[in-house]
């Protein structure tokens, strides 16, 4: 199952780089290892090439969930991943700094998580690929309490559900 | 707040009461009294001996229960018990009245003894007596008879008929505590709900450590928590059965449920629902699952919490640009900002008595404890800190439960009386936040 999802995600990949946009900073390299693998670097359409070329987190400011031109930035290239990788679904998830109330962030998460969401639909996602969910400030990334961890710590993590390859 | 909600239950452990009025002359003569928004500044000396016992085991619980009670009386500050080594006469039966003058000798305004004795059937007597020491009089006395594993409630139980005596106030010792016990590295936080009572002692798990639960709450009854897991994956509200250990999911939702509240008469659940990353207020009554929708706004609507009459309701709303207080009725309606200070205002929660509602406040980033009136006047800071959060009130409205965390620390409980004096930290196994009171237990 894994080796059909592969073939079918590799020409995904090619049939979709044909129309992907001029916008689009996606290393032009993920393509050629689909064909020929590279013995370092993340397999194309898998889990880790999401995460690591593509990027898998936005972040935000203090009590915000509007999209900075950075997050903008890599939802558009989230989004470009997703479409040259149809099979894929992904849960995104909304967290939220210390620094707020744990009922308060919980609203504030899914607000996150929500405005991602909504900018990757707008770029051609399917709804039904893209679930989310808030978990306020109870996942942080960094644990440490200072405006450094904090920063990190606000932020909608795109992670894949199914459909990616292995 | 009475005990009229506490009726027609079933009795969570099985002990029988026996009420006896011993020769009681009544509050009315009695010259002993606390204050209790005064009494911290001179807690009332009280002496409380070891209750009497006929065999050594007696004699150990006697032993047991005097410490609890005293353990109980001390930590409310409204009280200083007399150490035992200072006491003059020694109680050796019950029915003989005390040498009032020994204790006045050594200050004490009130006098407790009382009397474990074992029954035929297994089970133990425990009879008490509280004395003003200058009247010279009984001012109440019960007979309780129960398990010897029960001692514990006996107890409280009788801690709190001490405290309403001299203080005209209704006790809060017989009260148990749900709340989030936390372990493991901050990253991969393990939060599993506990249960204890009030003084940290009998704690136990409700739920395992596979789902992370948030905000218990308890129902009137003592016998339902109503709380947040996200036991099948996004946040839902649940509710687990104290008689049954039994939980389910409440209601099936397109969106997160969170920040669930009973109502005052434990016949709904208030709560948020969250569609697209709008949250709102919703209210589902538990017999019929019917669901009314109060709040309709773009912004975050969440923490609702019932006023003890069950008319309006308190929420957390940024709709003004930050969180704010708002009240709304019942229904939805009439839906009015309360708080206008300086700082950010979350988790609202009215009060057992009606008169005020506790928050949590941010300013200058810290976080504060504080109440204010219903109408948002005479707004009042109880504590803050780093970190401090998510208040609960003691059934008689006159402490307030939260829970602090350090820069970089777990979090631990701690209680605040509403005088903002008094600030003690409450004794867990493990770091602790989200702390609930129960209502008096029936």
């Amino acid at each position: 199952m894994r080796k059909v999802l592969i073939a079918l995600s590799a020409v995904a990949a090619l049939a979709a780089c044909a129309s992907r946009p001029e916008a689009t900073p996606t290393p032009d390299t993920t393509v050629g290892a689909a064909t020929t693998p590279a013995p370092s670097g993340p397999t194309p359409g898998s889990a880790e090439d999401f995460r690591v070329s593509v990027g898998d987190r936005v972040f935000f400011g203090y009590d915000r969930f509007d999209l900075t031109p950075e997050a903008r930035s890599v939802l558009e290239r989230q989004a470009a991943w997703l479409r040259q990788y149809p099979n894929v679904r992904i849960l995104v998830a909304g967290n939220c700094d210390e620094r707020g109330t744990r009922e308060y962030n919980l609203a504030l998460g899914a607000r996150r998580a929500a405005a991602s969401r909504d900018y990757l639909v707008s770029l051609g996602v399917a709804g039904n690929r893209v679930e989310t969910v808030s978990y306020g400030k109870e996942r942080p990334l960094d644990p440490r309490s200072n405006e450094e961890a904090w920063s990190v710590n606000r932020n909608a993590h795109s992670q894949i559900v199914s459909g990616a390859v292995s | 707040m009475t005990r009229a909600m506490d009726m027609v239950r079933k009795i969570f452990f099985a002990f029988a009461i026996a009420l006896v009025m011993m020769s009681s002359s009544g509050p009315a003569q009695a010259q002993v009294h606390v204050n209790v928004e005064e009494g911290h500044l001179n807690p009332m000396p009280i002496a409380i001996v070891d209750f009497i016992g006929a065999n050594p085991a007696a004699q150990q619980v006697g032993a047991d229960v005097a410490s609890v009670i005293r353990a109980n009386l001390e930590r409310s500050a409204l009280f200083r018990p007399i150490p035992s080594n200072a006491f003059i006469e020694r109680i050796t039966a019950l029915e003989v009245p005390p040498r009032f003058a020994d204790w006045k000798i050594i200050q004490a305004q009130g006098l407790v003894v009382g009397q474990v004795t074992p029954l035929p059937d297994g089970r133990i007597r425990i009879d008490f007596r509280l004395y003003d020491v200058f009247a010279e009089q009984q001012m109440t006395g019960f007979s309780y008879t129960t398990t010897p594993d029960n001692w514990r409630r006996i107890a409280h139980r009788i801690s709190d008929q001490i405290y309403e005596q001299l203080t005209g106030e209704q006790g809060y010792f017989d009260t148990r505590i749900v709340f989030v016990s936390e372990s493991g590295p901050r990253t991969r936080r393990i939060k599993r709900l506990m249960i204890m009572d009030q003084d940290g002692a009998n704690p136990f798990f409700l739920t395992g450590s596979n789902a992370m639960v948030l905000t218990p709450r308890f129902s009137p009854s003592t016998q339902l928590i109503t709380y947040m897991s996200f036991e099948t994956g996004a946040p839902r509200v649940f509710l687990y059965n104290l008689e049954t250990n039994r939980r389910e999911v409440l209601g099936d939702f397109p969106g997160m449920t969170f920040s669930p509240r009973f109502s005052p008469d434990g016949q709904r659940i208030v709560f948020t629902l969250d569609m697209n990353g709008n949250s709102e207020i919703f209210s589902m009554d538990l017999a019929s699952r019917s669901r009314t929708r109060l709040t309709n706004h773009p912004s975050i609507d969440t923490s609702p919490s019932y006023s003890p009459d069950g008319s309006q309701v308190v929420f957390n709303s940024d709709r003004g640009g930050s969180p704010q207080l708002y009240v709304m009725n019942a229904d939805g309606s009439n839906q009015r900002r309360i708080s206008f200070g300086d700082g950010r205002y979350s988790t609202p929660v009215w009060s057992p008595r009606g008169d005020l509602i506790a928050f949590t406040k941010q300013m200058g980033g810290r976080f504060a404890i504080g109440v204010m009136r219903p109408d948002g006047s005479g707004e009042r800071i109880l504590t803050e800190s780093f970190l401090d959060e998510a208040p609960t009130w003691s059934p008689n409205g006159r402490v307030i439960m939260f829970f602090r965390e350090g820069r970089g620390e777990g979090a631990r409980l701690w209680s605040v009386d509403l005088t903002g004096r008094n600030l003690r930290q409450v004794p867990t196994q493990t770091d602790a936040s989200d702390p609930a009171w129960s209502p008096l237990l029936p």
